[in-house]
């Protein structure tokens, strides 16, 4: 079984749903400190995107590059959530402590960041690097070897 | 100290990559920094023990604790001035490449990993280096990772002595307990026997006799010479091995007395000693005639230092000296003879000393000095400890007189035996002629190449001779350094003692090992060690009995591992409810309409699941079941939950629909791994008890609930209003930490088993086709 690729939808999906998605996501990561949503809710939403391209039969890319090596975003997503626990260490405070910092941004107001949003960052590219992994192992290629390997055992 | 300590892993690390193409600068570098790092011990030790601690883990009290007191300063000067020696010596030994930077990388590690154990302050310290050096002898004896037989050497030699350093791990951990502290100078004042350290005793000694191969553990070292003969004349003869002497050193003035240990220390050395001698004899392979022989001097002088009297105590350390200087000769003058001639078996050694006529003498003056000949260093050392045997210690002290007699015997048969094959003459006849013309175009390389190559072991050699005309001055260095082990142990070194009952012992032992040397024929005796084969065996078993284990285990039926998994936690969950975990009254009643159409089409989807004979089905209503709970938890005012929910269903059932297609559209209708009434039990019990507890689990709370404190922190705290997201990222972040590690586990699985399957279709397909 392989899907039968159309134009329409691949346009419509590409032109704009993984865009609106991609906004969509980094929205509901950024507001989860303060109302429903963060990084793993996010990066579902970004996962979902991709899982709706790939169905549409193209190739899954970012900005016109195949993606071959999503393993890699799943090792910076990690990298990123140990190196935000780790930080406080070095500056002799316990794992994961949070810090506070409110930044007068013109025309916006106070802009209130904390360090555990990097944390959470750090979830939401792990979240969408295993979906990526999932979708190129499963996906299209995948299931081909899978039912290969099926036949020739049979 | 320390500061030197960490020059040495700078420029291992250097090696790894910056100076990997550079190997000889590399060398260089470590020549300088453990040069440098004797100077420096030499220096600063003269004005009393130096002590510096950097902190580490200061919640546990832990710190890197280096002390350089007077024995410290003996022990980094042997290894700082034998590791310069070495790495010049390599620089011809080797060829530049890639495996000669590994190699220069890991010896300048290995360097800095023993200088900082032999100048530890305390057991924890000691035990970091410890390991540390165990690590760099495994790659070492593993640098020629293309030979299995050096691969299964390392292994051997890993195993064995990681097996050690955790039972050391184990003895320092019950010293601290017992006493508070494990800074060698605190535990003189406060040790004493107990229980408790009785068993401290025992591990301690196991730590120690696996590093330094003492029976039955010295097997590991002999196969430890698949090594480079760098490798093997640093680590595993002057260095390394000499870890345990001095962790007995350290403690025996301490736990001489408690329990096994001066028994145990006298009987494992005069055993080893013996063992080590008898199957040096053995050998025609030089280099491992000299391990036996290591062997055979490390049981030698646990002995000594172990033995817990101050003139054994002075005297271990003078041997020590002793030995790691002319021990580090002939290995280095065999890797010299090995490198020219092409061979190092003695019994077709021929004509080395016209060839290379300085190592040859250099080798005489060493393997005198390991048989214990006058005027040399390890006369000097063997008497001293003669003397000190020969005082009245009770009856350990006459069984170690009597193995070290022996032993010495054995000694002078060994060096006998191996200056045979080095002054063995060129044979008269036409071929040994032309393969002498052979050989001697081998010698080769620049006269430069050739001094790096020689000159660390004329230096070594000489240093055996000079050593033995200043006895005193060796004397008064050696005096420095045990005295700072055992305060009383000053005494003094004379190259003519008198003619005196240990003297009359030392001239029978030469004559009597020099007469067994020169009659035990020039052929190899095979043998393999009990040690060694019940190594093997143990090996051999476990892995025998792991793949037994996961035959039964690793089934590769799916719903086998489910089962398996599901039984445990309702075997758990029913053990929990049958003692009496009570359950709770607090049911969730849905009220209002709306709930209770969800609920009424979550359970219609949910039987569904169960009845439908096609995989897609089942994994859409599946979905279903979980979009209708996610809705739930809308209604009862969980939004994260719920939306975390409904994002995950989606993927899930396309992850699903993704699998299912390349497996049968139908579920099978029978299953092998168990019958269906077995299946229909376990599905009943764990469905039955899991709600139950489910319900008893909210009616066991006896602590307050957290719940309150979580919501008026997140503000102020962790600055976020939505408490769940604050939970996770901040108040529970370790165990988001864990989740999402697991996740990506499970993601580079699923990666790789695809992979696989990709990679076995392949080379299916090219077997069809050749």
């Amino acid at each position: 079984m392989t899907f039968r690729r159309s134009a329409i939808l691949e346009e419509l999906v590409e032109r704009w749903l993984v865009k609106v998605a991609v906004l969509v996501s980094v929205y509901v990561t950024f507001r989860g400190h303060n109302a429903p949503g963060g990084g793993f809710a996010g990066g579902l939403i970004v996962g979902a995107a991709f899982v709706l391209r790939h169905l549409t039969g193209a190739p899954l890319r970012v900005r016109g590059r195949v993606i071959e090596h999503p393993a890699r975003l799943l090792g910076a997503g990690l990298l990123l959530a140990v190196a935000t626990a780790a930080a406080p260490v070095l500056i002799g405070e316990s794992t994961l402590e949070s810090h506070i910092w409110k930044l007068d941004v013109p025309l916006i107001g106070e802009v209130k960041l904390v360090s555990s949003t990097f944390f959470d960052l750090g979830v939401y590219f792990v979240v969408i690097g295993v979906i990526l992994m999932i979708l190129l192992s499963l996906g299209d290629d995948g299931a081909r070897v899978m039912a290969d390997d099926g036949r020739s055992g049979s | 100290m320390i500061a030197l300590i960490a020059a040495h892993f700078v420029v291992a690390a250097l090696l790894l990559s910056p100076l990997r193409r550079r190997p000889v600068i590399g060398a260089v570098l470590g020549i300088a920094v453990t040069l440098s790092t004797a100077v420096v011990a030499l220096v600063r030790g003269r004005d009393g023990v130096v002590s510096e601690r950097v902190e580490w883990i200061s919640a546990l009290g832990l710190g890197i604790d280096v002390s350089l007191d007077g024995f410290g300063v003996l022990m980094t000067v042997i290894v700082a001035v034998l590791g310069a020696g070495v790495l010049t010596y390599s620089i011809t030994y080797f060829d530049h490449d890639g495996t000669y930077a590994r190699f220069v990388g890991l010896f300048v590690a290995f360097a800095g990993a023993m200088t900082g154990l032999v100048v530890a302050g305390d057991l924890f310290t000691m035990f970091v280096f410890w390991e540390l050096t165990s690590v760099c002898s495994f790659l070492l004896i593993g640098l020629n990772d293309g030979s299995p037989s050096a691969r299964t050497s390392a292994v051997r030699a890993l195993l064995t002595t990681g097996l050690g350093g955790l039972c050391l791990l184990a003895g320092v951990v019950v010293l601290q307990l017992e006493f508070g502290t494990t800074r060698f100078a605190d535990l003189a004042g406060v040790a004493q026997a107990g229980g408790a350290v009785n068993a401290a005793v025992i591990l301690v000694l196991l730590g120690a006799f696996t590093k330094s191969a003492q029976m039955p553990f010295s097997f590991w070292l002999p196969g430890a010479m698949a090594a480079p003969t760098p490798v093997s004349a640093y680590l595993h003869s002057a260095t390394m091995v000499k870890a345990g002497i001095v962790l007995v050193a350290r403690l025996a003035p301490v736990l001489a007395d408690v329990f096994v240990w001066r028994w145990w220390v006298v009987i494992a050395g005069s055993l080893t000693m013996l063992v080590g001698g008898i199957n040096a004899m053995r050998q025609t392979d030089a280099k491992l005639l000299l391990a036996h022989s290591t062997v055979s001097q490390l049981g030698f002088l646990t002995l000594l230092v172990g033995i817990g009297t101050s003139t054994a105590t002075y005297a271990g350390v003078a041997h020590l000296l002793a030995h790691a200087v002319f021990k580090a000769a002939l290995f280095l003058g065999v890797g010299v003879i090995d490198h020219e001639t092409g061979t190092r078996d003695i019994s077709v050694m021929r004509g080395v000393a016209r060839r290379l006529p300085v190592t040859a003498v250099a080798m005489v003056l060493a393997a005198a000095s390991m048989a214990g000949v006058m005027p040399l260093l390890g006369f000097v050392t063997k008497e001293k400890a003669l003397v000190a045997l020969l005082k009245d210690i009770g009856a350990p002290g006459t069984v170690a007189l009597v193995g070290v007699v022996v032993g010495s015997v054995l000694s002078v048969a060994y060096s006998v035996r191996l200056l045979r094959g080095v002054l063995a003459p060129d044979r008269g006849d036409a071929h040994s002629h032309e393969s002498g013309d052979d050989a001697h175009h081998h010698v080769h390389g620049s006269p430069a190449a050739q001094w790096a190559l020689q000159g660390p072991v004329v230096v070594l050699a000489a240093a055996s001779l000079v050593g033995g005309f200043f006895a005193g001055r060796v004397g008064e260095w050696v005096g420095a350094a045990s005295r700072s082990l055992d305060d009383k142990a000053s005494y003094e070194l004379v190259l003519w003692p008198g003619v005196n009952t240990a003297f009359l012992i030392s001239v029978a032992v030469v004559i009597v090992g020099a007469i067994v040397g020169m009659r035990v024929p020039l052929r190899k005796f095979e043998s393999r060690g009990v040690g060694e084969r019940a190594f093997d065996a143990t090996y051999d078993g476990a892995i025998a009995a792991s793949k037994r284990l996961t035959a039964v285990t690793q089934s590769g039926s799916l719903p086998a591992y489910v089962a398996a998994v599901v039984a445990v936690v309702g075997a758990a969950v029913v053990t929990a409810l049958v003692q009496g975990a009570s359950i709770s009254n607090v049911v969730l009643v849905a009220d209002d309409p709306l709930r209770i159409v969800i609920v009424a089409l979550t359970v219609v989807m949910a039987i569904g699941v169960l009845v439908v004979p096609y995989r897609f089905a089942a994994a859409l209503l599946l979905g279903g079941v979980g979009f209708g709970v996610a809705m739930l938890f809308v209604g009862y005012g969980a939004p994260d939950l719920a939306l975390t929910q409904l994002l995950v269903e989606t993927l899930t059932i396309i992850v699903f629909l993704l699998a299912l297609r390349s497996m049968p559209r139908r579920f099978a209708a029978s299953s092998r791994w168990a019958p269906a009434s077995v299946r229909l039990a376990i599905s009943a019990i764990v469905g039955v008890a899991v709600p139950l507890f489910a319900t008893a689990v909210i009616a066991a709370r006896r602590a307050p609930s957290v719940a309150g404190d979580y919501l008026a922190l997140s503000e102020p705290q962790a600055g976020g209003r939505n408490v769940v997201n604050v939970i996770l990222v901040d108040f529970r972040g370790f165990d988001t930490l864990g989740e999402i590690t697991v996740l990506a586990m499970a993601a580079l699985g699923v990666a790789n088993l695809v992979r696989m399957a990709l990679r076995r279709r392949d080379t299916s397909v090219v077997e069809e086709r050749s």
